[in-house]
């Protein structure tokens, strides 16, 4: 926005240190984070060589490595349907979580009669309900195509973990909006629906992303834990599963492999939410909007 | 305080052509006797009755909780008189007569400076592309052309502050309520934004009723002012100003503008119960 008459060659000292620190930084930024994990792969396998550990109890990073490859096929099974169920049950927990906030911001006797339900579903230890859901689940035909009941008792367990977030996230966003903007819509006589599409949902937008980027991390955790609830083997079966297959058989190796693979799957939907925040927000809101120092 | 303020001190001692004027325009609008209290026994404001005309510029002057703001409120028609009436000339008013700039810009900061400008006319079912030549009226209007696509974020104080007043006016509303818009700017912003509001009026002839609590702003701006006392909010005086519109800045310097200053701060004085007393 500043507009400079003066010599653009002229670059002062402060300028240049910014820019030095910048670079720094940005080298920093990957250099720093690839260290310590070298750093902590190296100590591991250390640690297994020094005390000769048997590979049944720890293996090192390097035959982690080797079950990562030879059982790549399988592993990449497994993911697949690990990160469906996630995504699904994302997808899930964004439609109830939003769609409760629409509701209990829209009426206010429904939010006092049905939040303490929510509450409730939220500190319910689900591992302790999981296998009474996967239980109680039938196959559910929606006409085009059928769930398996599995995989929708798998769901709703994913689903009850990553909803809240979002729920209590949007609740919060939607009731945001500047009091004098909310002023303005009563004066242009704005209906509910306007008021909602063209005031709350934006305001709630940034609280709403904040929400989703728990809620990603919760899904991945809930389809996880209803993997191993769920237990059974054969097609279809998640990397959770693989875990448990493997440590029956004392291949704790494998299980490291597949533990590993499911980290890197919340890292990654971190980083896809992160950027999608960012795409969404950078051109007005303030945690994503870049200083002039 | 002698009681001869209330005919408007210095400037009024004969009828002059302003005041006969001022006299000719067409009712818009009248507060009858309104109340409003808030709870049980909180009266924001008492008795209050202004009429209000076609094309004046009514400043509401008095120190903080003296109802100005609930006025402005009852007015609007954010809240109802707890008893009285506001009558609107010809029934009642419709969205399209009013238009508001509050003492922050309020502008949505996910939307652009155009977009922004768009809201009063969006929210009565037009589209974008059937507004754009309003909208860049008024942005033309307040100084504002070229910056539709910037954000918020990215104008300064004075500048937002602007573009709440586009919006305000974008619909070429009957009557534009301002509540202290100029407050929080720094006073070499405030006295350009005077300046300009006052031309935009002149172009859009429309009424304003302005609330304030500096003396010298209504002064300048005004024709109208409205003395407002607080605990119970009420209307304490009535001044006018004769000087002429258009205003220039040399107003500001004259010998009137000092007279009218010196009998509006006496009658907000008295507002404020004496010289000082009373006042927090």
């Amino acid at each position: 926005m500043t507009v400079r008459d003066t010599d653009p060659t002229l670059i002062d000292a402060d300028e240049l240190a910014r820019q030095r620190r910048r670079r720094v930084e940005k080298i920093a930024s990957w250099v720093l984070p690839a260290a310590v994990i070298l750093l902590a792969l190296f100590l591991w396998h250390w640690t297994v060589v020094a005390n000769e550990i048997p590979h049944y109890i720890l293996p090192g990073p390097g035959l982690v490595g080797e079950a990562l490859v030879a059982n790549a096929a399988t592993l990449f099974d497994s993911w697949v349907i690990t990160i469906q169920t996630t995504a699904l049950a994302l997808l899930a927990a964004v439609a109830g979580g939003v769609g409760l906030a629409v509701l209990f911001n829209q009426s206010r006797f429904a939010e006092m009669a049905f939040y303490p339900f929510a509450v409730i579903l939220q500190v319910t230890p689900v591992v302790a309900v999981a296998p009474l859901i996967l239980i109680y689940v039938t196959d559910l035909d929606l006409g085009l195509f059928v769930i398996p009941e599995k995989v929708l008792g798998m769901l709703i367990v994913a689903w009850i973990v990553a909803f809240f977030p979002i729920l209590s996230n949007s609740t919060l966003g939607l009731r945001s909006a500047d009091h004098n903007l909310r002023d303005l819509f009563s004066i242009y006589g704005a209906t509910r629906w306007q008021r909602l599409r063209y005031l709350q949902i934006p305001a709630a937008l940034p609280y709403f992303l904040g929400g989703l980027r728990i809620a990603g991390g919760l899904s991945l955790i809930g389809a996880v834990v209803a993997e191993f609830v769920a237990g059974t083997g054969g097609m279809g079966s998640g990397l959770a599963f693989r875990i448990l297959e493997a440590n029956y058989r004392l291949k704790t190796d494998l299980a490291f492999a597949a533990l590993i693979l499911i980290a890197l799957t919340g890292v990654l939907i971190f980083a896809l939410l992160s950027f999608l925040s960012h795409a969404l927000l950078h051109k007005w809101h303030e945690s994503a909007v870049k200083r002039e120092v | 305080m002698t009681p001869d303020l209330a005919d408007g001190g210095a400037a009024s001692a004969a009828p002059s052509p302003a005041a006969a004027e001022r006299a000719a325009r067409a009712p818009l609008m009248s507060v009858r006797n309104v109340t409003k209290v808030f709870g049980r026994d909180v009266v924001a404001l008492r008795g209050m009755s202004l009429d209000v005309r076609q094309g004046d510029f009514i400043s509401l002057l008095g120190p903080s909780g003296c109802g100005k703001s609930t006025a402005l409120r009852l007015i609007a028609g954010l809240s109802n008189p707890t008893s009285g009436r506001i009558e609107w000339a010809g029934g009642g008013r419709t969205d399209a007569d009013l238009g508001v700039v509050f003492q922050e810009p309020t502008l949505m900061p996910w939307a652009t400076v155009a977009k922004n400008v768009w809201l009063p006319m969006r929210l009565r079912g037009k589209s974008f592309a059937s507004c754009r030549a309003d909208i860049e009226d008024a942005l033309e209007t307040v100084g504002l052309k070229g910056f539709e696509g910037a954000y918020p974020r990215e104008l300064s104080g004075g500048m937002k502050m602007r573009v709440s007043i586009a919006r305000a006016m974008v619909t070429r509303p009957k009557m534009i309520l301002m509540d202290e818009p100029f407050a929080a700017l720094d006073e070499i912003t405030r006295f350009k934004l005077n300046n300009d509001l006052l031309a935009m009026r002149a172009k859009l002839n429309c009424t304003v009723i302005f609330v304030t609590h500096s003396v010298f702003e209504s002064v300048f701006l005004s024709d109208r002012i409205v003395v407002m006392a607080a605990r119970p909010g009420r209307v304490i005086h009535e001044l006018n100003v004769d000087e002429p519109y258009p205003r220039a800045e040399i107003f500001r310097t004259s010998a009137e503008y000092a007279a009218q200053c010196r009998a509006a701060s006496e009658a907000l004085n008295e507002a404020m119960g004496g010289a000082g007393a009373g006042h927090e």
